[in-house]
């Protein structure tokens, strides 16, 4: 029966507008949130207790802020919630180094994350974790079947590849084709009395530093073309000076 | 000065044209950068010649038949000079950029739009902001395409190292990508059809395009209350769902103030639409004035050869 972990991450709702003062982004007045590709990590960890057992635990890195969402995944159903106390700016570096160990305590055998965080959108926290814990990783999956072994489906060139592994691994969650759990009535209760286990753990310097944040330059005026056959500068441009592709 | 090492962006088997970008990247830090070819069989590495790199590095094994993060990550470490690495901005190439820093005790920075000495500056909030970093000592850093003028010269003969990985994962079977519509308000590019596709059936076109980049297909409300077959489900609008993907393109769509409420604040906006006078060219960063038969085509065709 695995000892499931699955790493949840607090930042601002998605549909917020960014706003910067001075050199940062001014957060105070947004509303924070689980991060979105963490609802599909909690939901494949629920799933991988319900197949095969075991129990699950939430774990984030942050201030007590981030209680919130670590009550939101316990009224999701998961089992623990833990949260490593910290307030700095951390790089991967660091970060990952923590988390490694906060697994490590904790037993875990297999971890759960979001592919990307909505606030960093790097998608370095599960391979960098899986590495420094000397275990398999896979990222961007979509779906996870736990009948007869371990398998995630992940996408590969135009299709999608199904690759089986074998724990302990990490692995990173994209949006899947399934619903995500909402929490019921007694979940929401059970989490208003559910206790955050707060751990510290010691984080080592960062290598990388925040120097500015600012808005994106602001977007230039439209460009209007006539014909169809001008569609093939527009896919051009969607890649090339929006990047949107 | 510092030591770089471009990891060659690979796709089917051969380097990528993107890999000279990578190359021009690595030489803001001065100096000449290796690139290091991940290959199964050494010709692969042919491709990296004339990209402006110093060396070059064919690291030979089998375990670069599939990607496996695990097999990768160890099998370069092996053969990767020490110095900070740059590599694509692909989810596979961030994944291995990812791994390979944690496995040097490394720093990653990701998608890097711009290298200004020590400084970074990448996309974050969604590319709601940007944020600029400087890093200290070697790192990690995954560029996005399309930033940095492609280098070119230099070596044109690979080193060939033999390597060996330690791979974690095996690939049961390919499997055609699910076809499964994707929910307007989620996905990150929505491709909606107005009163202007002319019947229903013709939406066929806009679910081919949006199978080919990803997309979500969604629909004016005048399409949804003609036409049965498109539920309200699709419905974009002020009645209708609310989106804030990447990319929008509206496709016979006049831009009623209804419609643009809920779509207006997508990052970039494409319209095509036959009528020049059509508000919706007014919130569009590309306007195609043409009729949807003549421009999806063309758009198809080259969204197809983009995504390989
Ligand atoms: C209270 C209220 C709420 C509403 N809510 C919504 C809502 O949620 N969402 C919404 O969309 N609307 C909503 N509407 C309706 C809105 O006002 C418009 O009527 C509707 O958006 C028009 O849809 P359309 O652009 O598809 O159709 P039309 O206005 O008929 O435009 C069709 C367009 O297609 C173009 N065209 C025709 N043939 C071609 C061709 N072959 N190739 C290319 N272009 C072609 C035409 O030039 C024209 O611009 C609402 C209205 C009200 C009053
Ligand atoms: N501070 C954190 N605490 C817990 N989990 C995190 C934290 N930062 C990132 N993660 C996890 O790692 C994923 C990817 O984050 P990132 O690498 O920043 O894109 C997130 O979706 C989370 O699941």
């Amino acid at each position: 029966m695995p000892n499931i972990i699955v790493l949840v991450k607090q930042v601002p709702d998605t549909n917020a507008k960014i706003v910067v003062s001075g050199d940062r982004v001014d957060l105070s007045s947004v509303k924070m949130v689980m991060s979105p590709y963490d609802e599909f990590a909690v939901e494949t960890a629920m799933k991988h207790k319900e197949a095969a057992g075991g129990e699950v635990t939430a774990l984030t890195v942050g201030g007590a802020g981030a209680d919130k969402i670590l009550k939101d995944a316990k009224a999701i159903g998961v089992d623990h919630i833990v949260r490593v106390e910290a307030s700095q700016e951390m790089d991967s570096n660091a970060l990952q180094t923590v988390l490694a160990q906060a697994v490590t305590e904790l037993g875990g055998e297999v971890v759960y994350c979001g592919k990307s965080a909505a606030d960093t959108g790097a998608g370095s926290t599960g391979p960098g974790l899986a590495e420094r814990l000397g275990w398999t990783s896979v990222s961007n999956v979509i779906g996870a079947t736990f009948d007869g072994g371990f398998s995630v489906v992940t996408p590969s060139g135009g299709d999608h590849a199904k690759m089986s592994l074998s724990l302990p691994a990490v692995i990173s969650c994209d949006k899947g084709d399934f619903k995500v759990r909402k929490p019921n009535v007694k979940g929401i209760m059970q989490a208003k009395r559910a206790a955050v286990d707060v751990r510290s753990i010691e984080v080592p310097a960062s290598s990388i530093t925040v120097v500015n944040q600012s808005l994106p330059p602001a977007k230039p005026a439209g460009k209007t073309y006539e014909g169809g056959a001008a569609a093939a500068e527009v896919a051009n441009l969607l890649r090339d000076e929006a990047n949107v592709l | 000065m510092t030591q770089t090492i471009v990891i060659a962006e690979m796709s089917n088997n051969a380097v990528h044209s993107s890999t000279a970008e990578l190359v021009a990247a690595a030489k803001t830090f001065g100096g000449e950068p290796t690139v290091v070819v991940p290959c199964v069989d050494a010709n692969q590495a042919a491709g990296a010649a004339n990209m402006g790199a110093g060396s070059i590095i064919a690291a030979k094994s089998g375990a670069f038949t599939h990607y496996d993060a695990k097999g990768w990550a160890s099998a370069l470490d092996a053969v990767v000079p020490q110095g900070t690495l740059i590599t694509g901005a692909s989810p596979q190439s961030k994944d291995l950029a990812a791994r390979l820093a944690a496995r040097r005790g490394l720093s990653v920075v990701q998608d890097a739009v711009a290298i200004d000495g020590n400084n970074i500056t990448s996309p974050v909030y969604s590319g709601k902001a940007m944020q600029t970093v400087s890093i200290t000592g070697p790192a990690v850093i995954s560029v996005r395409s399309n930033v940095f003028a492609p280098a070119s010269g230099g070596a044109g003969e690979p080193t060939i190292v033999d390597t060996t990985g330690d791979v974690a994962t095996s690939v049961q079977e390919f499997m055609a990508r699910a076809s499964e519509r994707l929910d307007v308000a989620e996905a990150n590019i929505v491709i909606s059809g107005g009163r202007g596709m002319g019947s229903p059936e013709n939406f066929v076109h806009l679910e081919a395009i949006a199978d080919t980049i990803g997309a979500a297909v969604g629909a004016s409300r005048a399409a949804v209350d003609t036409w049965e077959a498109i539920p309200h489900a699709m419905q974009v609008g002020q009645t209708g769902k609310t989106v804030n993907p990447n990319l929008y393109i509206a496709v016979g769509i006049s831009g009623a103030i209804q419609h643009l409420a809920g779509m207006r604040s997508s990052k970039y906006i494409v319209a095509i639409n036959k009528d020049a006078d059509a508000p919706i060219f007014q919130h569009a960063d590309y306007g195609i004035v043409a009729t949807w038969e003549e421009a999806l085509p063309v758009l198809h065709d080259s969204l197809k050869s983009m995504m390989g």
